[in-house]
């Protein structure tokens, strides 16, 4: 159980973790399903039934692991409404993500909150293209997924650093008249970006009548930049800093068209080419030196949890 | 014979430059022999005036008479009978506009200390008293509570005495709305707010988290879940900015995320992992509570100037006389008369100073204050590292916009009734959700008022 690994953590006050645990048992959200996709990401379905009925591609959930984590969004990448499932896909980059990733199928995660945000707009399209990149791919997938079942052609595009990051292919594949990989190193699939492809793409006759990028902010950015000219319209989706999801704290607050609007309750889709994307990259590096600062002290509290998982697994 | 002192028994307090370097609480409460000497000061007038000024009715010279004679516990069953939240009202209600207003004794001298002897009541229940489990008869009823701030915590005690079933959904991981999120632990500790949540879940009420309506559920599905009327309690919303240059820089914040990463997500805690910046001069824009609030965590989180940026002058500041007074006495410098002009940044896209503009004040405007000009070539830049806007809010479309037949004003706010009907039948509505930003205890009355309508519209409803 990965409760056990924050006691060392805890300074002063000391808590009843055990007590703690058991009282907010029935709060908790189960991971049923566990899968790593590659060596950084990590597919999980937790148990939410009230969000699973609920959910819409293009919104998100917020966790929290337990009571000294932070509020975290993650995009959801599937739902199974009947199973009450809610699936989420991430990049263990931070320390909740990494915590979270050290989890396995039977823990619980403490708090999950959503669907937030609004849903991505898939009305009224015949002619898509649903760019993702890396483990944007992941959030990509749901949009194209939905698009694909409303009725619309569906071209995709997927693009990674390399052969061994490719994720969700054969979903991708599933839901798309044409998917086309690419890599940064033509490892796999092609070889070159997300852009150039695009642009390939547009080139050679396709009239898309939305282009949806999902994925590392500068390639969104990029990605806009390539659709401007034609006048496309360009969906893209931002991954700001939150802490409620609701609309409360203003910290997701992100320049579209010259206005403040908040990713939470106004997003979290919006249009590419009126998004200050350089802002939004200033703003997700707000804590990066605090959080490389604390990197000594969560590297050892992992080494900690994988050595209780040791002992655990040989005694 | 009353007490004729024409001031207060004075409050306790950790020493200024002492508490602004930690999150203990800075008034430390009456001890018995106090509380007794200020209860002696209430004249037990027959018409009393303080009763009228209190939203929820507490009977205070009833409560102050029991002090007075040393029966503390029967005071706070006093208490308790119109008021479920005790604790929190004797720290943060705002007694100067209230009921202390309404004091014969104020007409002299210093009113009765009413705040101050209902917080002392409350905590020695607290520290003496272990509640006994209510037993109260269930009358088979269920009623939603939307938000577990003030208001919603009051609507539910009340109906939750009166037997009904109640949830309350809260969207946050922690029940208590601005109690927790919002208002700092140095003012209200969040383990008293845990009290009070525990003592209404004693009462039956159920408290689930995570639960955003509008999202998770719609108001249309809490009613066909089972519920037959529901109170929105959701809270005044979203921060305001002011649409000036550099209000995206890193480090400015607003108010709301500020606090809340201190007082919810415990930032100032070290086995928390919430970050916050880590501030050397900080200019705190508005002159409310929340202001106050939010300069006295900075200079708490280590910051070494902490400014008000106020663009009236101080006789004009929303905020209480208590929290300007404890800010000054910690060291917070008030700049009023100023207004910001933009945010400057440094390369690195972070906060390098504030350039404001001095002001004046010229005639009355529609809130009847004196309205500030600006100076023409006043502009001039403070240094500071991080900018934390607290000039109100708007509020949440969540649920306005997922409720058919729910009216709202042109700004958003809830319409709601002096019964807190809303143009929804079955459905109330109360607290800031309604009046935009307003105190604790308005929402607590609008709470309680609800909660009554809610008792008649279901009676009457059969």
């Amino acid at each position: 159980m990965i409760f056990i690994l924050r006691k060392h953590a805890v300074s002063g006050e000391q808590k009843n973790f055990a007590k703690c645990f058991s009282e907010r048992m029935g709060s908790m959200f189960k991971i049923v399903t566990k899968r790593q996709l590659n060596e950084a990401v990590t597919l999980m379905e937790v148990e939410a039934p009230y969000i699973a009925a609920k959910a819409k591609a293009g919104q998100f959930i917020i966790f929290r692991i337990d009571e000294y984590g932070e509020r975290i969004p993650l995009t959801i990448a599937d739902t199974d409404p009947a199973r009450g499932t809610v699936t989420i896909i991430f990049q263990a980059v931070g320390t909740s993500t990494k915590t979270l990733a050290l989890m396995n199928e039977g823990d619980f995660i403490q708090d999950f909150v959503g669907p937030l945000g609004n849903a991505t707009e898939i009305e009224g399209y015949k002619n898509v293209c649903v760019v993702g990149g890396g483990v944007g791919c992941a959030i990509a997938y749901p949009s194209a997924k939905a698009l694909h079942n409303a009725g619309a052609h569906v071209d995709m595009i997927a693009g990674f650093r390399n052969k061994d990051i490719v994720i969700l292919e054969d979903e991708m594949r599933a839901v798309s008249d044409n998917l086309y990989v690419t890599t940064d190193d033509g490892s796999y699939g092609e070889k070159g970006f997300v852009t150039n492809k695009l642009q390939s793409l547009i080139d050679a006759g396709n009239k898309y009548d939305l282009v949806i990028a999902i994925g590392p902010i500068p390639m969104m950015k990029f990605l806009a930049e390539v659709t401007r000219p034609y006048g496309i319209k360009t969906l893209v989706s931002l991954n700001p800093i939150m802490i409620d999801g609701t609309g409360m704290c203003g910290g997701c607050r992100v320049t579209v068209g010259g206005k403040i609007r908040f990713a939470c309750v106004d997003g979290p889709d919006f249009d590419g080419h009126e998004v200050d994307f350089d802002e939004l990259m200033r703003r997700n590096s707000y804590y990066k030196a605090q959080e490389r600062e604390s990197a000594s002290h969560e590297c050892r509290m992992l080494a900690a949890g994988n050595a209780a998982k040791e002992e655990q697994k040989n005694g | 014979m009353a007490n004729l002192s024409l001031t207060k028994v004075p409050m306790p307090e950790q020493d200024p430059n002492v508490r602004n370097r930690n999150f203990d609480e800075v008034a430390l409460g009456y001890t018995e022999e106090m509380a007794k000497e200020e209860a002696t000061r209430c004249l037990n007038c027959k018409n009393r005036p303080c009763v009228s000024g209190c939203p929820v009715n507490v009977r205070i010279p009833d409560f102050i008479a029991q002090v007075a004679q040393g029966n503390f516990e029967e005071a706070y069953q006093i208490i308790t009978s119109t008021n479920c939240l005790p604790a929190v009202c004797g720290r943060v209600c705002t007694q100067e506009t209230q009921c202390e207003s309404k004091c014969v004794r104020g007409a002299k001298g210093e009113s009765v200390g009413i705040g101050r002897l209902e917080r002392f009541v409350a905590d020695y229940h607290m520290a003496h008293v272990s509640d006994p489990v209510p037993s109260i008869e269930k009358n088979g009823h269920r009623v939603a509570v939307i938000g577990s701030g003030p208001s919603g915590l009051t609507c539910a005690g009340d109906l939750a005495r009166l037997g009904y079933e109640v949830t309350i959904f809260e969207a946050f991981h922690k029940a208590g709305g601005v109690l927790v999120y919002g208002i700092p632990e140095f003012r209200l500790p969040k383990a008293i707010v845990q009290k009070e949540v525990d003592r209404l879940e004693a009462l039956g009420v159920e408290v689930r988290t995570n639960f955003v309506i509008g999202k998770t559920l719609t108001i249309d599905e809490i009613f066909a879940e089972g519920y037959e009327a529901i109170f929105i309690g959701s809270g005044a919303g979203l921060p305001s900015f002011m649409g000036i240059e550099g209000e995206s820089l890193i480090g400015v914040y607003s108010a709301n995320e500020y606090l809340t990463r201190v007082n919810l997500m415990k930032a100032y805690r070290e086995d928390y992992d919430t970050p916050i910046r880590k501030s050397t001069a900080v200019a705190v824009v508005g002159g409310g509570n929340v202001a106050m609030d939010a300069a006295r965590t900075a200079k708490r989180l280590g910051a070494e100037k902490v400014y008000i940026v106020y663009r009236r002058s101080e006789a004009e500041m929303p905020a209480r006389a208590e929290e300007v007074h404890h800010a000054k006495e910690e060291g917070i410098e008030f700049m009023c008369l100023n207004n910001p002009v933009r945010i400057l940044g440094a390369e690195n896209g972070e906060v390098r100073a504030i350039e404001v503009i001095s002001m004046e004040l010229g005639e009355p405007d529609a809130s009847g204050r004196r309205k500030p000009v600006a100076v023409p070539g006043s502009e001039h830049e403070i240094e500071v590292d991080t900018v934390i806007m607290s000039i109100g809010t708007s509020p949440n479309p969540l649920i306005r916009s997922t409720t058919e037949g729910l009216d709202a004003t042109s700004r958003g706010c809830l319409v709601a009734d002096e019964n807190m009907a809303t143009s929804r039948p079955g459905v109330y509505a109360g607290g800031d959700a309604v009046t935009g930003a307003a105190t604790v205890i308005l929402a607590m009355g609008a709470g309680k008022t609800a909660a009554a309508s809610i008792d008649k519209y279901i009676k009457e409803k059969g």
